[in-house]
């Protein structure tokens, strides 16, 4: 029993480094995505939307194909060891997907946003960027919230297909306790169910409060 | 039309490229090659009755019998893309079973089975055999039966044919890959620390980073990696040092002893009859130095 709780315990840790270093990057990656799709320049503009469009609509397990096997390739690899490599080429597959949603749902944000306001900011002399980090992206992120928080409890699942690719996380603790406890098998499939539904429920809960302090209802 | 006719032949193009990837490294296994023997054929047993046998009442009514076997393992039992049947040593055991329990190859139905529903398929009756690199032990003994073992696997080593590794005491400091929570994954984890361990879902995967020397090593049961060291004869070899024992057997529900001996018999039959060894060399190769289990009537 207590291997297995052993085995249940690493396997979490694995999908929370996962799920964290991929959370950062993906709100990271949306938002550039996000801004590069409202700037004054179009070759920008045309290169974010083309981007979202290709890789939202890509399996995320055909981008993890791409980044485990196509970059090392191209002779791109990260740390000495496999563990190392593959852990960031999984996460840079989670977050090039995830980044997409992530942007989507700040576009939506960033359109709830007068554009008064942008257009009173310009008038004072701010730049672009700064319109943007100072009066609209601050508001937009507020806005979109409660989706944002679906889109991250979302990526929190999609973080159990790394584990087809040299991850382990909570679903090959899973298969390695099915493949030592084959009188359990049931149990097992919902311990595991249920770790991600513990997981998912405090991310909800987390989004909850931001929500309860931070939102702005238009 | 053209501009159409160019997309979808682009897109062709493209899945085949994919699915080359996906299927690369698994091995040829069963007749179709030339020169290879022809499929063995086993003799249906008439007028079997099993009445004790609640498992073999419900398929014998039915007509067919229902056997859980792997689809994915190269060898043993495996389904070639475009082929709907499966082939390998595995299914040529459930064959001679289900001939001794009077079921016709084209009675039986394959269901593939993987390492997490085995259990869960037989309790609720989804199938009534399980055929399928079925390691027997103790934990799995609680809540289903086993018959054989028909045939002891071990875990080896594929490695290029060059390599200076000839056994698990050699994988210090070298990568070596398996099936993500797979048992040879588990025992890599624990007995040999020192050798760095990547996993996938599937062996293909590991044949290819082998081949592209991504990792020093493949690791699983010795009757898988014979496949794949045939096919790419010259370029892998195996190391030919099994480190554990892995007795492979029939699952089938709890308590059902009329079955269980009857699979039992006709496994000790097979073997003194040469059957055993027919469906060994059709599927797996040379069986002149391969020793046959001692079924266990536990």
């Amino acid at each position: 029993m207590n291997t297995l709780i052993q085995t249940f315990l690493s396997g979490t840790w694995g999908t929370l480094s996962l799920f964290g270093v991929t959370l950062i990057g993906c709100l990271i990656g949306g938002t550039l995505l996000a801004a590069m799709r409202v700037s004054p320049i179009p070759v920008l503009r045309g290169a974010s939307a083309a981007y979202v469009n290709v890789v939202r609509n890509t399996p995320l397990t055909l981008v993890m194909f791409f980044c485990v096997f196509g970059l090392p390739y191209l002779d791109i690899r990260f740390g000495s060891t496999a563990a190392m490599n593959s852990f960031v080429l999984a996460n840079i597959a989670l977050i090039a997907y995830t980044s997409c949603f992530v942007a989507e749902t700040l576009r939506s944000g960033i359109a709830t946003v007068p554009v008064g306001q942008a257009e009173a900011a310009r008038a004072i002399g701010l730049s672009f960027t700064q319109v943007l980090s100072f009066i609209v992206l601050p508001q937009a992120f507020r806005t979109v919230l409660p989706p944002l928080g679906s889109v991250i409890i979302a990526m929190l699942k999609n973080t159990s297909i790394a584990s087809a690719f040299n991850n382990r996380e909570l679903i090959s603790a899973m298969r390695g306790a099915i493949e030592v406890r084959g009188d359990i098998v049931i149990p097992l499939l919902l311990a595991t169910a249920l770790v991600y539904l513990a997981l998912a429920l405090v991310i909800g809960r987390v989004f909850d409060l931001l929500e309860r302090k931070l939102v702005i209802l238009r | 039309m053209k501009k159409l006719s160019t997309i979808v032949a682009g897109a062709a193009v493209g899945l085949l490229a994919l699915t080359a990837c996906g299927q690369e490294g698994t091995p040829e296994v069963g007749g179709e090659g030339e020169g290879q023997a022809e499929a063995p054929e086993y003799t249906v047993a008439e007028d079997v009755d099993l009445s004790d046998s609640e498992t073999w009442e419900a398929a014998n009514s039915a007509g067919t019998l229902k056997v859980g076997v792997k689809m994915d393992q190269p060898g043993l039992g495996n389904t070639e893309p475009g082929s709907d049947t499966p082939a390998g040593f595995d299914i040529e055991i459930a064959k001679i079973t289900a001939a001794a329990l009077g079921f016709a190859p084209d009675q039986i139905e394959w269901v593939e089975t993987v390492s997490a529903n085995r259990e869960p398929f037989l309790q609720q009756g989804n199938v009534d055999l399980v055929v399928a690199t079925y390691t027997i032990n103790d934990e799995r003994k609680k809540v289903v039966d086993f018959a054989g073992p028909y045939y002891v696997a071990g875990q080896d080593l594929l490695v290029a044919a060059d390599s200076d590794i000839a056994g698990p005491d050699d994988l210090a400091g070298s990568t070596v890959c398996s099936v993500d929570g797979s048992t040879p994954a588990q025992n890599i984890t624990d007995e040999y620390p020192d050798a760095e361990l990547v996993t996938y879902d599937t062996y293909s995967k590991c044949v290819t980073d082998l081949q592209s020397g991504s990792v020093d090593a493949v690791t699983t049961d010795d009757a898988i990696l014979r496949g794949y060291a045939a096919q790419y004869e010259g370029e892998f070899k195996v190391a030919g040092e099994p480190f554990t024992e892995e007795p492979y057997g029939i699952g089938m529900p709890k308590d059902d002893q009329a079955l269980r001996d009857a699979v039992n018999d006709a496994l000790e039959a097979s073997m003194e009859d040469g059957t055993w060894t027919e469906a060994f060399e059709y599927t797996l190769g040379d069986a002149s130095e391969v020793e046959q289990p001692t079924v266990d009537r536990y």
